[in-house]
């Protein structure tokens, strides 16, 4: 049914294409993949994927560095308990103790699945999966592909995908989710891009795995379809937000040129031992090492060196800390006057490694800062600068289902939240996608399997979300939905950034609702096909509600942990890590912002993550003699 | 900053014209982002894919001038500075719209592909597989999907070979699967009956445009060819052989 200009008034929707499913994935990325396969494998179940872009391009292909699991292929004192630890500590022990448990302890066996779904990993000498080193990793912890990791991934998922019997839908955009009389999930309104023709899934239940929102600021990691569809949708339907002002700004996006501002510089540079330089060549990271993780690491450049050369007694380099250390570093050098000719810092493998063991080791990287920079990374050091790239909020969800607080709704991968608490490591995405992306395969076809039938949308509802989004077309004249986009980045990126205070987060909400007022009046011309301002319009309101939980959680939460940076309070407060914040839809339609206390955890999970990494060692030695 | 020309094809598979756009240009820009601006400023509802914007995803495949490449990883100062740039779609694939093509031939050929098939299972310690024998493979597993290969082909250019030929990206598929050190299917057969080798006459102009730099005719196809050829029979295989003698393969 594609609608022209003047036939909505009087909206028919009975000739309107519907498909039935049982379990409905919304996205196609390594965890909706994951989701997807995991379902498909449940006896009768009718499982279905829709995808915005076609498939395998989602922006897991943009993961370099490797997935985190603990192999212990290199170095065999890892186990889950370490990754478990290190995981809580880089999340500020804000994490979800039950769901950080959950990925280590599973992390290994889907990496080993993925394996023997014909995924190719670099291999060890003794022909096993190789593990490189990452930030706020104990041991050399990432499988990995040299740095195209996720393009691995995501292929492997979508080559082994396709014959597992799963209906797949691409360059689809999902509008908003049905319900039943009880609230129950009855399934999803969606739009083919290519016609603008509507679809009405009719579904049991439905799977989010629909990324962040890293496209609320000006500059991001993310691709366009990284517009919170799933917070928005999520929201509307009445579930709970979670974590929502923590967003992780990669310390190292390309800052030069402008055009590729934000662009990913993965990890595994600093990984394989790139150095970072201020305008003055002092490796400044020694002077940011935090009190929690000086035993940690590495107090002398020549230490740091013998730790790159394989020596097991020395401490990891300053550059290997967790992420919102190191972009706030790179923050407080630029502030200072001692940053890069372009505003960022020097990252530096050309003086650390051999030209041939960087073009082997990082030959994208490598591609990449030829083509977009016409700079010889294997010569010279790369600018670089911190860049929105994660969401650690999202969805709130079982820890055990993936289950949401609606009925028949489960989210996974970046879409929920909780698992990386207020900073998320490098390398545990892509862990996190395959072990979550799993969990709510098989929950959500256990919850199907128990619905006799699917339950009854109301077709007035279905009628709503169409109109509201042809009204967009139809309008007459109005805003240009460009232009609200960037004014909604360049105020996240000014109002609510990497370093926060009360008084801009206060001047961000009021922007932002002036832009909410804006896109009442949203247009876009040209017709339903194939049109990218009308999907850019249809875009904000997500973008719109992400932000609007991002500013509000950021305005509530009065301390610094983690990724979130308040520099009204400068430090972490303990009062404050016995509260998650929530966002959701309140009476009268109000976004409203609670403290909501945390459970107690569990005391061996406790006990665990508080142990000196001395004591764990000697008990992990213990455990693997058993 | 600089005033550049550009015409970019608008419309559909049966009609369509290249329309003129003026965009300033500044250091550093490639094509994609003087589509993004064009489309922001001057036609909200000009289509394009792209995704990564890093020459990762292959989404944003076009012709520049002619030639088919990655919007996102072709610099403007690349191109001729006082010439108009011309932007097309992909020739070996219907328009949809704009300068999006309908690449789903492409996920129909690789459907026939039989999936990789583990020789056995080990969920203990996964697989022991040495590095110098997936080497090969990985490097065919840098494929993108850009399809740019595809558009090259001249068998799949000409309509009647997209009956015949799977095309370069998924001879180097299949060449990843059957060089794969765990993989028991055979596919050989598959090879030359399913997905068409004998069609390939090694004109290496799929490799030429690979934006990974797959060595797609010699590493993979030819491999392949002479897999056909001791099993069955491929005419320029024949000749090939005779001419630059038998080829031997580094990685089984
Ligand atoms: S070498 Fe073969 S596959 Fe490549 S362009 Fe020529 S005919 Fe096509
Ligand atoms: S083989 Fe090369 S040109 Fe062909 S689809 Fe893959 S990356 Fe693109
Ligand atoms: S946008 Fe991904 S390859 Fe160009």
């Amino acid at each position: 049914m594609t609608l022209t200009l003047g036939e909505f008034s009087m909206l028919d929707i009975s000739g309107i294409k519907r498909l039935q499913f049982d379990v409905l994935v919304i996205g196609a990325g390594g965890a909706g993949l994951s989701a997807a396969i995991s379902a498909s494998q449940e006896k009768d179940i009718r499982v279905g994927l829709i995808c915005k872009s076609l498939l395998g391009k989602a922006h897991t292909v943009m993961a370099e560095g490797g997935m985190a699991a603990a192999l212990g292929n290199v170095d065999n004192r890892d186990d889950w308990k370490i990754h478990f630890r290190d995981t809580m500590r880089g999340g500020k022990m804000l994490n979800n103790w039950k769901m950080a448990e959950i990925h280590a302890k599973n992390a290994p066996k889907r990496v080993r699945e993925l394996e023997h779904w014909g995924a190719v990993f670099d291999r060890t000498k003794d022909g096993l999966i190789n593990q490189r080193n990452f930030g706020g990793h104990r041991y050399p912890r990432l499988a990995h592909v040299g740095d195209r990791t996720g393009l691995e991934m995501i292929r492997t998922l979508q080559d082994h995908g396709i014959h597992q019997g799963i209906d797949i839908q691409m360059e689809c955009t999902a509008l908003d989710i049905l319900k039943d009389k009880s609230g129950k999930v009855s399934g999803i309104v969606c739009m083919y891009r290519e016609t603008g023709e509507f679809i009405v899934f009719e579904t049991k239940t439905l799977i989010f795995a629909t990324g962040g929102a890293g496209k609320s600021w000006e500059v991001t990691s993310n691709s366009w379809e990284y517009t919170g569809d799933g917070y928005g949708m999520a929201y509307e339907a009445g579930a709970e937000l979670i974590d929502m002002e923590f967003n992780q700004f990669h310390p190292t996006g390309m800052v030069w040129p402008p055009s590729v501002k934000g662009i990913l510089v993965t990890e595994g540079v600093r990984g394989e031992g790139g150095i970072l330089k201020n305008s003055e060549g002092k490796r400044f990271m020694f002077d940011y090492i935090p009190e929690k993780f000086a035993n940690e690491t590495a107090d002398t450049e020549e230490e740091a060196a013998r730790w790159l050369q394989g020596d097991k007694d020395a401490r990891r380099p300053p550059e290997l800390l967790t992420r919102d250390v190191v972009a706030r570093a790179i923050n407080t050098e630029v502030k200072a006057g001692r940053g890069s000719v372009h505003g960022g810092a020097y990252l530096d493998i050309a003086t650390q490694r051999s030209a041939e063991d960087i073009k082997r080791k990082l030959p994208s990287m490598y591609h990449q800062f030829k083509v977009l920079a016409e700079l010889d990374i294997t010569k010279e050091p790369m600018e670089v600068g911190p860049t929105c790239h994660y969401f650690m909020g999202g969805i709130k969800v079982d820890a055990e289902t993936s289950m949401t607080n609606v009925d028949g709704l489960f989210a996974c991968g970046e879409a929920a939240g909780g698992m990386h608490g207020a900073n998320r490591l490098g390398g545990n995405s892509l862990s996190d996608l395959l072990v979550f992306g799993n969990v709510s395969g098989v929950e959500a076809s256990k919850y199907a399997r128990k619905l006799k039938s699917i339950p009854k949308s109301d077709d007035e509802d279905i009628k709503r979300i169409i109109k509201s989004a042809t009204s967009i077309l139809n309008r007459e004249k109005g805003n240009n939905p460009y232009l609200i986009h960037e004014d909604l980045q360049k105020n996240m990126q000014y109002n609510v950034g990497i370093i926060r205070t009360k008084d801009e987060i206060v001047d961000g909400i009021s922007k932002i609702d002036d832009l909410k007022s804006q896109f009442k009046d949203v247009k876009a011309a040209g017709t339903s096909q194939f049109n990218p301002g009308w999907h850019e319009a249809l875009a904000l309101r997500n973008l719109l509600i992400s932000s609007e939980a991002v500013a509000k959680s950021a305005l509530l939460r009065e301390e610094s942990r983690g990724a979130h940076t308040r520099e009204d309070f400068p430090s972490e407060r303990k009062e404050w890590l016995e509260y998650n914040i929530i966002n959701k839809k309140g009476k009268g339609g109000k976004m409203e912002t609670i403290k909501e206390k945390r459970s107690n955890p569990d005391p061996e999970l406790q006990r665990i993550a508080n142990s000196s990494i001395e004591d764990l060692d000697k008990e992990v030695k213990l455990d693997h003699k058993k | 900053m600089k005033e550049r020309d550009f015409k970019i094809y608008r419309g559909d598979d049966e009609r369509g014209e290249l329309v003129s756009y003026k965009c300033n240009v500044s250091e550093g820009m490639v094509v994609l982002d003087v589509i993004h601006k064009i489309q922001a400023h001057q036609a909200n509802d000009l289509a394009c894919r792209w995704n990564c914007k890093a020459g990762k995803c292959g989404s944003c495949s076009v012709e520049i001038n002619g030639k088919p490449r990655l919007a996102c990883m072709t610099r403007m100062n690349e191109l001729e500075e006082d010439k108009t740039v011309v932007i097309t779609p992909l020739k070996s694939f219907p328009v949809l719209k704009d300068i999006v093509t309908d690449v789903s031939w492409n996920y129909e050929q690789n459907q026939k592909i039989k999936p990789f098939t583990p020789s056995k299972k080990d969920t203990e310690k996964g697989f022991v597989m040495m590095q110098k024998d997936v080497d090969r493979v990985q490097h065919f597993r840098k494929c993108i999907e850009c399809y740019l290969c595809q558009n090259m082909c001249h068998v799949i250019r000409d309509n009647e070979g997209k009956d015949k030929f799977a095309g370069p990206r998924y001879m180097t598929r299949l060449a990843s699967l059957e060089m794969h050190p765990m993989d028991k299917a055979d596919r050989i057969e598959d090879v030359k009956d399913v997905h068409g080798s004998g069609m390939c006459n090694i004109t290496r102009c799929c490799t030429e445009v690979c934006p990974e730099e797959i060595q797609i005719t010699d590493d993979a196809i030819i491999p392949l060819k002479e897999r056909v050829v001791d099993r069955f029979y491929d005419p320029i295989m024949m000749l090939f052989r005779k001419l630059f003698g038998k080829k031997k393969e580094t990685t089984s």
